[in-house]
């Protein structure tokens, strides 16, 4: 029996080389340099950072799939890379490119699944909770990548594994589908298990992560609650924005003081931005008044992890990479 | 809300025994759903019996055409199920991911291997009795002591082209695969000494196609089912290619 109280996963002082490279005179390429984290059971724990930052290579490296160079992982209290049945069939595993045979049906791989544990879920009963019913007997190849998405999901989980690796598990899933799926996670975390997940979706990471480790460059830069991430970074925290669509060419001269800036991206549609405060958002309601301007819609932005991850990574504050890093 | 992960108890490994059992039938299903491979591990190795057993090819050699057709015809059977199918199917999993997802499961990296060898142990038992059959009906009546001699060396072939495949499916991209393994079996079966004789071309050839494994199949093959004799020389190449084709997968083999 697996001791709750301890973590399920700690990885320390994480290094990964791989190579040989051509581009660098055949010799090794460092890309984990440093990457610490612990995730425990009924704890979502969330990867998040831009593509190439090191998130698969790191869980890869948690599961087992590839040799570390340097640092300590303990998986279940074992070296996940000489992890035998047993510990392997504690632990489930979604890659991000799915595994699928693309010449197999579901049903009969998910049945093939089951048959490697000795008390697997029930498979109707995963197919019905995954809403996998209504094209279980198509050949993968055949599915959206949501339909395989959840198919590789309903995978990780026949052995009804303690330990839950997903790598970006709402990738190419529709709304209804990645609800569906933010769900299950829930109930998963809900029912004790440790589950590990990387995205580049801050909107993900904002609503399922227990915990967040911002990785950028292979190492990790920042660790916490979404909370304490938030509160972390006050250039984050101060920074708001006013965005609304009225008539063009206003005069918005009289929104303006130090540190606030007002821009018109295109006919019509303004945005404020700066250290807003009550103040000027009341300001805002007195202008549209004493100049009968009836804005067609009004947006306050929140500060997000986005802008947390932007100050910490400097990664640049380019409003197109909002929600997608 | 469902409480299926709250009421089932947390995961245990299936016993080692049906991991892989349970993957080798996966596996043998697999191959035996995919028409292509079926028209590579039957009905070629069919019209091959056929059209030996038709022609004048193999009149000069001191025995009916289905007594050294036959033999050569299992062989090949080795070769298509073990190096080609066996080898392209392993290295399309590796594109998609499947011999990675695989490794995460209780089966493992061990099971997943030994499944696969299961599946070719399984489908040449269906080629063996297919063949086998078709060339009794054309009168191939092999020794007893030859049977018994043949169906493990026949095993140990399929063992080292398993080897060989997988060798190659693990090193190199799978359309590289896909042509190395087609272009392998044309040439083998064609020129390899593997259905026919290396000798039956020229002795210089001989000499070269006997270090082959192909060659070494093939004549051990024909030795043991015509004469109940155990070709040592062949055996000895034939072990070496397994030993050695073994020990480069195990070091090259990559599962990404």
């Amino acid at each position: 029996m697996t001791n709750t109280l301890s973590p399920a996963l700690v990885i320390s002082g994480l290094i990964k080389d791989v190579g040989p490279v051509a581009g660098l005179d055949g010799r090794m390429k460092r890309v984990i340099s440093n990457i610490s984290l612990t995730a425990h059971f009924g704890a979502v724990t969330a990867l998040l950072g831009a593509n190439g930052a090191g998130k698969t290579t790191t869980i890869e490296c948690a599961q087992g799939l590839q040799p570390r160079t340097g640092g300590e992982i303990s998986l279940l209290g074992q070296d996940p890379h000489k992890a035998d049945a047993g510990l392997r069939a504690k632990v489930g595993v979604m890659l991000q490119d799915g595994g699928l045979p693309p010449s197999a049906r579901p049903i009969a791989l998910l049945k093939h699944v089951a048959s490697l544990y000795e008390n697997p879920l029930s498979v109707s009963a995963l197919v019905d909770r995954l809403g996998i019913g209504d094209f279980a007997d198509t050949t993968i190849r055949r599915l959206s990548g949501g339909q395989k998405q959840r198919v590789a999901l309903a995978a990780s989980l026949i052995g009804n594994p303690e330990v839950l690796f997903l790598d970006e598990p709402s990738a190419g899933l529709d709304p209804q589908s990645r609800l569906m799926v933010f769900e299950l996670i829930r109930e998963l975390r809900d029912s004790g298990k440790a589950i590990i997940l990387t995205t580049h979706l801050l909107d993900d990471a904002q609503r399922l992560a227990d915990y967040v480790y911002i990785v950028d460059k292979g190492e990790s830069v920042a660790e916490g609650t979404v909370q304490e991430l938030l509160e972390q970074s006050t250039a984050a925290l101060s920074k708001r924005a006013l965005t609304f669509e009225a008539s063009p060419q206003l005069d918005t001269e009289p929104l303006l003081r130090s540190g606030i800036s007002c821009s018109e991206s295109r006919p019509g549609s303004y945005t404020l931005t700066g250290e807003l405060t009550p103040v000027d958002v009341g300001n805002f309601g007195a202008w549209c008044a004493s100049n009968n301007i009836m804005p067609t819609s009004i947006h306050l932005a929140s500060q997000s992890l986005e802008d947390v991850f932007l100050s910490i990574s400097g990664a640049g504050a380019g409003n197109e990479t909002r929600g997608n890093l | 809300m469902s409480t299926i992960f709250h009421d089932s108890p947390a995961g245990r490994p299936a016993t080692l025994s049906q991991r892989i059992i349970s993957h080798g039938k996966y596996e043998a299903s697999t191959m035996l759903r995919n028409g292509e491979q079926l028209v590579l591990m039957a009905v070629m190795p069919l019209l091959g019996l056929l059209a030996l057993v038709a022609t004048p090819l193999l009149d000069d050699m001191g025995h009916s055409r289905v007594a050294i057709a036959a033999p050569g015809i299992l062989a090949l059977c080795a070769l298509s199920t073990a190096f080609t199918g066996q080898g392209i199917a392993t290295g399309f999993d590796r594109r998609y991911g499947v011999l990675r997802f695989l490794s995460t499961t209780p089966l493992g990296k061990g099971g997943l291997i030994a499944g696969k060898v299961i599946a070719v142990l399984v489908v040449l038992l269906l080629q063996m009795v297919f063949i086998s059959t078709v060339a009794a009906f054309m009168g191939w009546r092999p020794p007893l002591s030859g049977i018994l001699l043949g169906i493990p060396l026949l095993i140990l072939g399929a063992a080292a082209f398993t080897a060989i495949g997988l060798l190659i499916a693990g090193t190199v991209r799978p359309e590289a695969t896909l042509a190395i393994t087609n272009l392998g079996w044309i040439l083998l079966a064609a020129v390899g000494g593997i259905v026919l004789p290396a000798g039956k071309f020229s002795s210089s050839m001989e000499a070269y196609v006997q270090w082959l494994p192909s060659g070494a199949l093939g004549n051990l093959m024909r030795a043991a089912l015509i004469e109940s004799r155990l070709d040592v020389w062949g055996l000895i190449i034939l072990l070496a290619w397994g030993v050695l084709a073994t020990v480069a997968a195990l070091k090259w083999f990559k599962w990404n």
